[in-house]
């Protein structure tokens, strides 16, 4: 009944009203936002405290940013397949796959004749190209995309422990000159790394494209009701390829970062980063249902995970500590979202 | 008369307001234990919001229920089957991937400890589908895999499970073919003589004319004549009672003359999709507007959105202004000129957390972009031309859409076609969850979109808005278009005759 769900619907904002502006603020993405702002800012107080000047440093505000890049830029990619519907879990597993090839490059095929650009261009090739496998096979295949992502995350790393033999490819053993791509992934521009840099960025282009675009708009509209999308004329199925593309790009920059921080590339790296990603994209504020979220929430959860590691390795806590702390987190961020969210989409 | 004279259930002076509506404004029914009761009435009369007070789905604002000499009141779901009301919906509830055992006993299982007694359980279901002449339905069968007519019975089978003491059934022949009804009969006289009481609702004139004891008619949420015998009312009495409508909506007046209409615009030849309709031949002419009339699940909505698209057509072309649309493809279909206004507004029309504007520019953006990057100012400029001139309240174009009134988000769905300057314009129920006072804006609205070259198409249940708003009209009756002609040629006894009997009206 169109007419009872108007009513409550009513009823919810008049109740809203009520409730003072505090709360009505709060379902507001801006005042989400200041929300995540002030618990970053609770988070960084209490590492003054715990931690001293070893915190509130120069330094180690870069190290917190360092820390947060290469799982930020994935995250960013991430937050567009949310709020488009779907879900990406083998994020890791393509880090890890395009940081196997493009070191292979380096290593392996005509090593000495290769520039730098080369490497940089199969990383993102091969993202792009897992994504673009994930996105056609969810859109045109009608696989749900947990199940397909799943199945990627599967093959994705076992294709790169063929590749790499299950051994770590270290940049430039075999003496081809990779020093251009050490160069440029860490020199540091006005005082930050270049990984921070490219971080911003992702991030900068992300709000762009999200906020300022008809990809963006496109893409809120079919995660938000992918059959009044599809009836306004969108083309739902080729956006979902693009979203799944545009992930798998930011999974290939990610795998080029890591490679840069370790100079190696192994089937390991990227270990569970599609719940890290998941997580950060989520604290943001992001619906997992799709068709509302934010880039500046996902780059303020990334924030508060980061500065949390950072808090806790340096008062020597231990690693199984600091996971229980992060679920705690992701359960309480997701419990405030749903009591905001159920008021504001109650039908 | 197979009747006892027991009265089972007395309903008196049912009022119930739905924000804007008024959906029963004064409802009397009577049913007596062991009788066929049918209830008559066009869509939008107040049918289901009755028989939804009668299964505690809705509480009445006004009015009294007496249950077996005694005044009660459903105030839930699970109070009426307490009482012994089971209602089978057009929609069949059952569980597909359970087996019909499991379905029967859905949420009253048979069991001991907590555990259930499947065999006891199957004992008992083998009896009721006996006892529904239907034995040669295996219990543990899964009942996705029976046909619809299979599964109906084994709906009524729950019903009976529960000690049924009055039965609802909604369209209930609306799933089955002619042997189907036969049977669907035999086990409703089956019921009666044991004194069940039978609600049936049914379009099928023939059918009441079999099956029924007693009529009851519904005009515009009122009762026009209750306990009317089957036997003594004439068909043309009925139809009487159920048109002509206390409630005057204005319709916008037709262009003068013939010729201000202009070069085909919409040309559908030989449309079909396989099992709903077939061979739908409609030229529609820049400037005209065409109404589709039938009953819902004659295949109105399911033509329009065909022609749209949104549907993959197995026979059959669509061409608008000669250029002929790709099967299937909404997008080919927006690009060349279409637009449509689904009948499901909120689910399938709009981007209820979104914006006005961004809900009108959806299907323009390439208007307002350069190189992918949108120019956020002109389409809130251009937006608020339009909600201006269509006089969308509340105004102002960053709100969400979801804050709207039904009429208004009706609006916003119409700006977004005038936006994209559309050539054809498929309307499915446009004035669905629209406030009484709004719809002769929305006609009104509709009409100045065909006198400036839309081509328009409408579908709708309610007969007098297709022939009020429609220039041409084409009725359909289970999947073939059975009459056409001007709308002022043919008038709403004639049409609900044509929607009802299939029969030409004399």
């Amino acid at each position: 009944m169109s007419q009872d769900s108007a009513r409550v619907e009513q009823a919810a904002l008049e109740a809203d009203r009520e409730r003072g502006p505090v709360l009505a603020l709060l379902r507001t993405s801006v005042g989400r936002n200041a929300g995540l702002v002030v618990a970053l800012l609770v988070i960084c107080i209490v590492g003054a405290v715990t931690a001293g000047d070893r915190f509130s440093s120069t330094d180690n505000a870069l190290t917190v940013l360092r820390l947060a890049s290469t799982i930020g830029v994935v995250s960013i990619g991430m937050t567009f397949v949310i709020i488009g519907g779907g879900i990406d879990l083998s994020v890791g597993a393509i880090v890890a796959l395009s940081s196997v090839w493009c070191t292979t490059v380096s290593t392996q095929l005509m090593a000495d004749d290769t520039h730098w650009i080369v490497m940089v261009g199969v990383a993102l090739l091969v993202g792009g190209a897992c994504g673009l496998v994930n996105g056609l096979l969810i859109a045109y295949g009608n696989i749900v995309p947990f199940i397909m992502t799943l199945a990627m995350l599967a093959s994705a790393r076992g294709l790169a422990e063929i590749i790499s033999d299950k051994k770590t490819q270290i940049l430039g053993a075999e003496g081809a000159d990779v020093s251009g791509f050490k160069d440029f992934f860490n020199r540091e521009v006005i005082g930050v790394d270049a990984q921070i840099w490219i971080f911003a960025l992702v991030a900068l282009g992300g709000w762009v494209l999200l906020n300022r675009t008809t990809f963006g708009r496109r893409t809120v509209a079919v995660g938000g009701n992918p059959e009044a999308a599809r009836l306004a004329g969108i083309n739902v199925r080729r956006q979902t390829v693009y979203l799944y593309v545009l992930v798998g790009v930011c999974a290939g920059i990610a795998a080029l970062l890591l490679v840069a921080k370790t100079t190696t590339g192994t089937s390991t790296h990227g270990n569970l980063y599609e719940l890290d990603a998941i997580a950060a994209v989520v604290i943001g504020g992001t619906l997992l249902t799709g068709g509302r979220g934010t880039i500046v929430g996902t780059v303020l959860g990334v924030l508060i995970f980061s500065t949390l590691t950072n808090i806790f390795i340096l008062n020597n806590r231990s690693f199984s500590e600091q996971s229980l702390f992060k679920g705690a987190i992701i359960v309480a961020a997701v419990l405030l979202q749903q009591r905001l969210a159920s008021r504001s989409t109650t039908t | 008369m197979r009747t006892g004279d027991q009265t089972l259930l007395r309903m008196t002076g049912i009022v119930k307001e739905f924000p804007g509506v008024r959906a029963l404004d004064g409802v009397d029914l009577d049913v007596r234990a062991g009788e066929v009761h049918c209830l008559l009435g066009q869509n939008g009369a107040g049918k289901s919001t009755l028989i939804k007070v009668l299964s505690g789905f809705h509480q009445p604002d006004a009015g009294t229920i007496t249950w077996n000499g005694e005044e009660t009141s459903f105030s839930t779901p699970a109070k009426a089957i307490e009482h012994g009301v089971a209602t089978i919906y057009q929609e069949l509830d059952l569980v597909p991937h359970l087996d019909v055992t499991e379905n029967v006993f859905l949420g009253h299982e048979v069991s001991r400890a907590g555990f259930t007694q499947r065999g006891q359980a199957r004992t008992l279901v083998r009896d009721l589908l006996a006892r529904l002449g239907h034995s040669e339905i295996p219990p543990t069968r899964i009942v996705g895999e029976l046909p619809p007519a299979k599964q109906q019975v084994v709906s009524m089978a729950r019903a009976l499970s529960r000690n049924t003491r009055l039965l609802v059934l909604d369209e209930p022949s609306a799933v089955l073919d002619q042997e189907g009804v036969a049977n669907l009969f035999r086990v409703i006289r089956g019921l009666t003589a044991e004194g069940v009481a039978i609600v049936y609702i049914s379009h099928r004139l023939e059918e009441i004319r079999e099956i029924g004891d007693r009529i009851t008619v519904l005009k515009d949420g009122r009762t026009v004549a209750t306990g009317l015998a089957v036997a003594d009312t004439p068909t043309s009495e009925l139809i009487t009672l159920m048109t002509g409508r206390s409630i005057e909506y204005v319709f916008p007046s037709r262009p003068k003359s013939d010729h201000t209409r202009g070069e085909v615009v919409l040309d559908v030849q030989d449309l079909g999709l396989a099992g709903v309709f077939a061979g739908i031949d409609l030229k529609v002419h820049a400037g005209e507007i065409v109404g589709l009339a039938g009953l819902v699940g004659a295949g109105r909505s399911e033509i329009i959105e065909t022609i749209y698209g949104a549907r993959k057509a197995s026979t059959g072309t669509v061409t608008v202004d000669g250029s002929r649309i790709r099967r299937g493809s909404v997008t080919s279909s927006v690009r060349a000129g279409m637009g449509l206004a689904p009948e499901e507004r909120k689910s399938q029309g709009l981007l209820l957390h979104e914006a006005v504007y961004s809900n009108i520019t959806v299907s323009s953006m390439a208007r307002f972009s350069r190189l992918g990057f949108l120019d956020r100012g002109a389409e809130r400029s251009r937006a608020t031309e339009l909600t201006t001139s269509l006089d969308v309240r509340p105004s102002g174009v960053g709100r969400a859409v979801r804050t709207l009134s039904g009429g208004n988000q009706q609006k916003v769905v119409l700006a977004r076609w005038l936006m994209r300057e559309c050539r054809v314009l498929l309307l499915d129920e446009p004035t669905r969850g629209v406030d009484v006072g709004a719809r002769s804006e929305i006609y009104q609205l509709i009409r100045s979109l065909a006198d400036r070259g839309v081509a328009v198409v409408v579908v709708s249940s309610e007969i007098e808005e297709v022939l009020g708003l429609a220039d041409r009209v084409l009725v359909v009756r289970e999947g073939v278009v059975v009459h056409e002609s001007a709308a002022t040629s043919i008038d709403e006894a004639a049409v609900l005759d044509l929607v009802m009997e299939g029969k030409v009206p004399a």
